[in-house]
């Protein structure tokens, strides 16, 4: 506002009233906003993005080269499972912290005091996650290609495999993360933390940083009851599927891991409708 | 309950949190085209009885209609007729100016324009600047024209001015008054009575969750009435008379000097000594 002397003219009040943007319309314009805060962000680019390829670099420098036995070395099985976790990175956590830091900062609040439809948020979050999660698939296999001879699958059989797990973690994911971006009291103090902490404990017993037929049995166990797991797995069947042997089950179980994930959607689901506040408790 | 005549109307209206009241039976009316703020000290019930009125609390007793809906069921069409400039922290902070409020734009049936919006809060130097980069006083503009950009009948307003200088601050009590000239209801709570007392054609009082006055920010707590004081320069020693009939005591004097009546003051309690009056006993 310049300092100014002179009274401006008034400013009317519109009287006539268009029909209301449609839900789509505004949730296709609140996907370009989100991709364009989640790809400005530095944090979240870092974060998310690049730190399951970092990993993948990582991992694969330090044990990629050895032989499983399987006809697969355990590069690949560090690609399929690095997948596995990028997904639920760029979904679950993603969405848990961004969620946790739009609450506190009442960007909710803000916008559930526009005309907005609830449903476009969640229609925005969904393209973002979407666009993410993709784009970090593609940066994995690429460094898989690149550094440790992945061969990509040429059926149309295994990339319906890859699409059908691709969508249903994301979904499984992004829903809990929604429901977990309740959890930390604040955002700004142990937002990341709380977040954080129970992803990289899964990361370790699914099959993500330790390739899973390492892992004990009672871990496996309890990393069954979760939806990474399966994520990774089926993964493991789209991008090392010589390798079913090293399975547990030594079979890829697809039938289950479709239960599962879609279970997860709908306990996640749940958990939404009964926890999602568009104001933190410290403002209710 | 139906009231056309009414921008905002409440009656009895009530709130508690966990067994302590918040809001024990508040009245309001508010004309369409009014400018109403709302005084009071911290805690004593404005935030909330303000946002039952924009829809973000429930209430647990009374009855309130805003711009004849009751807030509580009310939908889109309704928000998309309302304005609510919030106090908030920095969100969205690797967008733009332009980009934030052209995507608010698209929410509303009939948005004002984005560059108009901002250069209304004189932000157009700042349009292509990450919301990151800005200052406190700017990022405020930027909740305003987010408040604005819908074209909304009703706009409330929560402490608008603070972090403002005071340039920043009379060029923005401009854009209320044009506002208010082009027919926009406003509800403002503030901290600052300069600002109620030249913004408001009303001012309530409210004080442990009820209204302990109303009215013109001029007759407020009977000011008009009150007892004026005159004061002028006797030589070398300043005189003051407390008198309810300040005209006759300036005649006298300026009779008794012959003219000038050197150092003449006439002052009433400000809105201020009438306000903390009013809340005095209520902390």
């Amino acid at each position: 506002m310049t300092a100014t002397t002179s009274r401006r003219a008034p400013i009317a009040v519109g009287t006539s009233r268009s029909p209301l943007p449609g839900m789509w319309r505004v949730g296709w314009s609140r996907g370009q906003v989100e991709l364009k805060a989640f790809f400005r962000e530095r944090q979240s680019v870092v974060f998310i993005l690049a730190m399951p390829a970092v990993m993948l670099v990582l991992l694969g420098a330090i044990f990629g080269a050895q032989h499983t036995g399987q006809g697969a070395t355990v590069g690949d099985l560090y690609v399929a499972g690095l997948v596995g976790g990028g997904v639920m990175a760029t979904s679950y956590q993603n969405l848990g912290i961004s969620i946790a830091f739009e609450r506190e900062r009442f960007t909710l609040k803000r916008l559930r005091g526009t005309p907005m439809p609830a449903a476009a948020y969640f229609a925005g979050k969904t393209i973002q996650i979407l666009v993410a999660a993709l784009a970090e698939v593609v940066v994995l296999l690429a460094i898989g290609v690149a550094f440790y001879h992945l061969r990509l699958p040429a059926s149309a059989a295994a990339w319906w495999t890859f699409a059908w797990v691709f969508a249903l973690g994301v979904a499984a994911c992004s829903l809990l993360g929604i429901a977990a971006s309740s959890l930390p009291r604040s955002a700004a103090r142990n937002g990341v933390a709380v977040i954080t902490l129970p992803f990289v404990v899964l990361q370790f017993i699914s099959g993500v940083y330790v390739p899973f037929f390492l892992v004990p049995p009672w871990l496996r166990h309890i990393a069954s009851v979760f939806p990474l797991e399966w994520m990774c797995r089926g993964m493991r069947s789209v991008f090392v599927p010589q390798a079913v042997a090293l399975e547990p089950a030594r079979s890829w179980q697809h039938g289950q891991t479709a239960l599962v994930l879609s279970a997860w959607i709908v306990a996640g689901l749940v958990l939404c409708l009964t926890t999602f506040r568009w104001q933190n408790r410290r403002d209710r | 309950m139906n009231a056309p005549g009414w921008a905002i109307r409440a009656r009895g209206l009530r709130k508690s949190y966990g067994g302590i009241a918040a809001v024990s039976g508040i009245d309001l009316e508010i004309a369409p085209g009014e400018v109403f703020a709302l005084l009071g000290p911290n805690g004593a019930g404005k935030t909330t009885t303000v946002e039952i009125l924009e829809g973000y609390r429930d209430r647990d007793g009374g009855e309130v209609s805003v711009l004849g809906t009751d807030p509580q069921r009310a939908g889109r069409a309704w928000r998309a007729r309302i304005g609510i400039v919030l106090q908030l922290a920095a969100d969205a902070p690797e967008l733009t100016i332009a980009e934030m409020v052209g995507h608010f734009a698209g929410f509303y049936p009939d948005p004002r324009r984005p560059a108009e919006v901002i250069d209304l809060v004189g932000l157009t130097g700042k349009a292509r600047s990450r919301i990151h980069t800005l200052s406190g006083g700017q990022l405020r503009r930027l909740d305003i024209a987010l408040g604005l950009i819908g074209g909304p009948e009703l706009l409330f307003l929560d402490e608008p001015t603070t972090g403002f200088d005071p340039a920043a601050r009379r060029a923005f009590w401009e854009v209320i008054r044009s506002l208010s000239g082009g027919g926009v209801t406003v509800l403002l709570t503030t901290h600052y009575l300069d600002e109620a007392a030249a913004l408001a054609n009303r001012v309530a009082v409210i004080s442990d969750g009820v209204i302990v006055a109303e009215g013109r920010p001029a007759d407020l707590g009977g000011r008009t009435a009150a007892e004026a004081v005159v004061s002028w320069q006797d030589h070398d020693r300043r005189r003051s008379e407390r008198t309810e009939e300040p005209t006759c005591v300036v005649a006298g004097l300026a009779a008794r000097y012959g003219g000038e009546v050197p150092g003449l003051t006439v002052t009433r309690p400000t809105l201020e000594d009438v306000y903390l009056e009013l809340i005095g006993g209520r902390p």
